[in-house]
């Protein structure tokens, strides 16, 4: 590849996605821009999500117009150096797109990266490990009622650096459905008997919501075992908790009824799409998730609150912590993180929802970028 | 996730509610096949092999070879329902349902009733419908809208793999009695279908495609075809709703009417004979409640009222095709325009 000039490609978001469509270019053509610059929107079957620029320079060429659905890996948009030749460029283009098409189709043979299942605790936990071997690994945990999936955005961009590994927690995604006694010390527990399953001793935990709490207990319980901490949105901070949305997404049946719960997830509702729905609803159509969720949902959360506020114990911790908020978040509120002892970082994104690692991916991949060196 | 065929989900469906609930038993011609008769046991597995592999496994005190006589076996399945089994047994096509229909919509469907709902009935009837199989008009009917008259029967189109396992879960733990329609063209279409059992509610249309200019419903089979039409045609701008109602009994009224108050153009698709068909049912279901959401009148797409050709240009001809209902979708849109 050429110095000094940089390819956009189509992300990967999700196993599901092999194509996304240019929604609307944030950026002209020839415009300045730095690196983490919103370059474009791109849209799947399941969610629309902005796209960061992955280096700074001139956006010498936009390659794919608004409304054209193309495959993942194919070249969105050249970011060159200033003093780039312009025959550089379209040798580049040229180059890229010819190998492009050579690579896909070897893509197409072997297989991509696929979620595996181990024991842990006596139960099949699954879970998807990408990216590379050295270093601590980092370990994503998603809340109450997620999925492996939820890091669509977060779990490819952390895997260039690192060996990243996400979980289904029991009783979620395609984990066993037995939950115990479905309490914090559970999870916790069950998320160091997966640790020792994997044979990693210690790692960068990274938990949003329950799974924040999760990965909190974890690192209290095993001091160990964690090189640091990322909380996002956390459970476990203080007593409230949207009672209305633990109750809907447990009972929730039907369509309209899950996408109305969904949709307090995020500051803008409108990315709760058709597929979102759908996935969730497979989910909890699922032989014994009912009964998971109303298990865990009766453990952790009894009548509305927080049943285990770990928050003085914060002090405890040897290991570096960071939480990350997003302001309109309408499941666990932001006051949790003010109340927060002082000196501990805590990174409020205006911005986003609950989902801060979806709705501001760019920006809390690059906090955890910076926890985890 | 595992890719499975609509025949392999509606096997692993019966095979994992047999070996969850030991009342399940099936029964029907040859389901298992090569009774009394010297060489293989399980030689059949059902005429299209549905059932295959299950009288291994279960036994033949749980998968019964029946005689063929379908006023007797269906009969005594409504009577083993009734006295505290949950049979699934299979009415080989729909078409024969004429000599047994007695004991379904006068036996089956009014124990509740007329029992005073002390009575439960939960018997699932397992039937293949449907044209394109090369098979001639006395196996290639509908017929689900006969059932669907009948008030105490719910009646269940899977349209895919995986509606058909978690709808025939649901069947079979449902305690009334549900009629199960398999399509025969559908038994070799594939898509990832969850090892685990799961099931789909009744009375909950699928939203298969979400559109705003139209609103398309279609059953069974036919919502393949609608799926076709509306990714075709967002290419030309016209963005369509595809909803899958699932079952016609109960029916999701809430939901398609919903929809056309959003979209203001109906258009249905349905395989059964065109008159007192499903897609009357739903055009006068919104010509009375939606009539001023309106922007176009409803458009049907059926079958001419003949039996089914034999002649396979005929009955290629005779089936709805995504021809028919693209250029449906079309007239509704440019109506008035």
């Amino acid at each position: 590849m050429s110095d000094g000039i940089q390819a956009v490609t189509m992300p990967k978001w999700g196993l599901a996605m092999d194509e996304g469509m240019v929604t609307v270019w944030l950026v002209e053509e020839g415009a300045p821009v730095a690196a983490g610059d919103e370059l474009l929107e791109i849209e799947t079957t399941k969610i629309t999500n902005v796209f960061e620029s992955p280096a700074a320079g001139t956006l010498s060429r936009r390659l794919v117009g608004e409304g054209e659905t193309v495959p993942v890996g194919a070249l969105l948009a050249v970011v060159a150096e200033d003093g780039a030749a312009e025959a550089e460029i379209d040798a580049f283009v040229e180059r890229f797109r010819a190998e492009f098409a050579v690579a896909a189709e070897a893509a197409a043979e072997s297989a991509a990266v696929e979620p595996e299942c181990v024991e842990a605790g006596g139960r099949p936990i699954n879970y998807l490990r990408a990216g590379t071997g050295e270093g601590i690994p980092l370990v994503l945990v998603h809340g109450f009622g997620g999925d492996l999936d939820n890091w669509l955005f977060n779990q490819p961009a952390l895997a260039e650096h690192h060996d990243v590994v996400a979980l289904d927690l029991p009783g979620h995604g395609r984990s066993a459905k037995d939950v115990g006694a479905g309490d914090l010390a559970f999870l916790s527990g069950t998320l160091a008997e997966f640790l020792d399953a994997l044979g990693i001793d210690r790692a960068h935990l990274v938990g949003h919501s329950l799974g924040g709490a999760a990965v909190l207990g974890l690192a209290l319980d095993h001091p160990k075992r964690a090189a640091s901490l990322t909380l996002i949105s956390p459970a476990g901070l203080g007593p409230e908790i949207n009672r209305s949305y633990i109750s809907g997404f447990v009972g929730a049946a039907r369509r309209k009824e899950m996408k109305a719960v969904l949709a307090m997830l995020f500051a803008d509702p409108g990315l709760v799409s058709r597929d979102m729905v759908e996935d969730v609803l497979k989910y909890k159509r699922l032989d014994g998730v009912s009964a998971a969720l109303e298990t865990i949902a009766r453990a952790v959360f009894p009548d509305g609150r927080q049943a285990v506020s770990l928050a003085e114990r914060l002090g405890e911790l040897a290991v570096p912590v960071q939480v990350i908020w997003g302001r309109r978040d309408k499941i666990v509120p932001p006051a949790h993180a003010e109340a927060l002892p002082p000196g501990l970082p805590v990174h409020m994104i205006e911005t986003a929802g609950h989902m801060a690692h979806m709705e501001a991916a760019g920006e809390v991949n690059r906090l955890i970028g910076a926890m985890t060196g | 996730m595992a890719k499975k065929s609509y025949r392999q989900a509606i096997n692993e469906a019966l095979a994992q509610e047999m070996r969850r609930d030991p009342t399940v038993i099936v029964m029907g011609e040859d389901n298992a096949g090569g009774l009394g008769a010297p060489g293989e046991d399980d030689a059949w597995g059902g005429v299209l092999g549905v059932t295959k592999g299950l009288m291994p496994e279960f036994g033949r005190e749980r998968v019964l070879d029946t005689p063929i006589s379908e006023s007797s076996f269906i009969g005594a399945a409504a009577g083993a329902a009734a006295t505290g089994l949950r049979p699934v047994a299979e009415l080989m096509f729909v078409d024969f349902m004429g000599v047994c229909f007695d004991q379904i919509f006068n036996q089956a469907g009014k124990f509740r009733y007329m029992f005073g709902g002390k009575a439960v009935t939960p018997l699932v009837v397992r039937t293949m419908y449907g044209a394109g199989f090369r098979a001639a008009s006395q196996h290639s009917q509908c017929l689900y809208p006969i059932f669907t008259h009948v008030p105490g029967l719910k009646v269940v189109l899977p349209s895919s793999p995986y509606e058909a396992k978690g709808l025939l879960i649901q069947a079979i733990r449902d305690d009334d009695p549900v009629i199960f329609l398999e399509h025969k063209v559908l038994y070799d279409d594939e898509e990832e279908v969850p090892d685990e059992p799961y099931t789909i509610p009744f009375g909950e249309a699928n939203l298969t495609r979400e559109g705003k200019d139209v609103t398309i419903v279609a059953l069974g089979r036919m919502v393949k075809f609608a799926n076709q039409v509306a990714d075709g045609l967002e290419t030309d701008g016209i963005s369509c709703t595809v909803l899958d109602p699932r079952t016609t009994s109960p029916l999701d009224a809430d939901s398609i009417l919903e929809s056309v108050e959003e979209t203001g153009r109906l258009v249905v698709v349905d395989e059964a004979s065109p008159r007192c068909n499903m897609a009357t049912d739903i055009s006068a279901l919104v010509a009375e409640q939606a009539f001023g959401a309106l922007k176009a009148p409803i458009r049907m797409v059926a079958p001419p009222h003949t039996p089914v050709p034999f002649a396979p240009e005929l009955e290629d001809l005779y089936i709805p095709s995504p021809e028919k209902i693209g250029a449906a979708v079309r007239e509704v849109m440019e109506h008035g325009a």
